[in-house]
């Protein structure tokens, strides 16, 4: 077995143990604490805000208007034509800036 | 709900899933055909590029998997970074896992291998108004992984030919779609609040520690805030978590 190919096979593991860890550990509480469940439910905003702030602030100017285009557009859009929308914002604004 | 109707609403669950997958299909593909081809011009073969997309199955990780790339193999370093850029699914899996009840043990082990960013939030966003399926759950994962190894094959096989994403801004899709999907969660309760915890511990992370990081201690912030916080009473009992309570134990 090649070097490259045990590191993948290494990589895939430890993907795939982080993928099933929270699960685990969790599934060991018969109960779940009120503060637990607050922070549970609070993930998907905290991770995605977490993921997307340095590149919507710190990448350009072009950028940082596409993605509050992103956010605007979605009060009154579809996900998928305020992801259109912000993309071209972008697209266009990096030709003119 | 009896039997029946869950297996007449599997195969309509099973389809709005694979529409669900079309726009992340397009969105991503670019990606993997970038990731194809930086793997070939890294000195990895094509087929560990290819097999690399399918069992690890982890963009960005494989990016950063890719540019670590040096001899001798850097081993460890890529081991330990690549655990940094994936310590989030853990959250994705302790958040996921207890909506998963309707999931058999296979079902649930296959589930989580594919469990990457758009998998984990479009299915915490199909929680907000459904219960979970398997139907919608797998036909939203079996066309993105197929895409996955499809476009890192073609990066792969004609890397040169994928020409600049950044003209009509491709590079930058993905944080627009993640901002779009993370708008679909206003509703919740606390969203701002945790927004902007979240927000400004990513970006001071990012600032003085510099990247992955920031995702892990932006998210933690946010988390540790809304735990602090806790919840009302009277939301408790709307919670979707309370009412399932015996079944969300479920291994």
């Amino acid at each position: 077995m090649s070097d490259m190919v045990e590191l993948i096979l290494t990589l895939a593991v430890l993907t795939y143990a982080t993928r099933f860890g929270g699960h685990v550990i969790l599934s060991r509480f018969k109960r779940i604490n009120p503060r637990v469940e607050a922070a549970l439910d609070a993930v998907p905003a905290a991770v995605i805000t977490a993921l997307v702030a340095p590149a919507a602030f710190t990448t350009g100017i072009p950028e940082f208007i596409g993605a509050a285009m992103a956010v605007l557009l979605s009060f009154r859009f579809s996900m998928l034509n305020a992801l259109v929308l912000s993309t071209a914002t972008v697209a266009v604004l990096r030709y003119i800036l | 709900m009896s039997v029946d109707t869950q297996l007449i609403n599997e195969s309509q669950e099973f389809r709005d899933g694979i529409k669900a997958a079309i726009p992340i299909v397009a969105a991503a593909s670019p990606f993997g055909a970038v990731f194809g081809a930086a793997a070939i011009s890294n000195d990895m073969t094509f087929f560990d590029a290819v097999f690399m997309s399918g069992i690890v199955f982890a963009g960005a990780s494989q990016m950063v998997a890719i540019d670590l790339l040096a001899t001798p193999l850097p081993f460890w370093t890529i081991v330990l970074s690549v655990f940094a850029v994936n310590f989030r699914h853990i959250l994705y899996s302790a958040s996921l896992g207890r909506k998963m009840h309707r999931f058999g043990p296979l079902q649930k082990a296959l589930a989580f291998f594919v469990l990457i960013d758009p998998q984990w939030a479009i299915s915490e966003k199909r929680t907000l108004s459904k219960p979970l399926t398997t139907g919608f759950y797998f036909g939203l994962a079996l066309p993105i992984w197929v895409m996955w190894v499809l476009s890192s094959a073609f990066g792969a096989a004609f890397g040169r030919l994928v020409t600049n994403p950044e003209a009509i801004a491709f590079d930058f899709i993905l944080p627009l779609y993640f901002i779009a999907l993370l708008m679909g969660f206003r509703e919740r309760y606390g969203w701002l609040p945790v927004v902007l915890v979240s927000g400004s511990a990513a970006l001071l992370a990012f600032s003085i520690v510099g990247p992955p990081w920031h995702v892990a201690c932006g998210a933690f912030a946010g988390i540790l805030f809304a735990a602090w916080r806790g919840k009302p009473k009277d939301l408790m009992a709307l919670s979707p978590t309370e009412n399932s309570s015996g079944e969300g134990t479920n291994v």
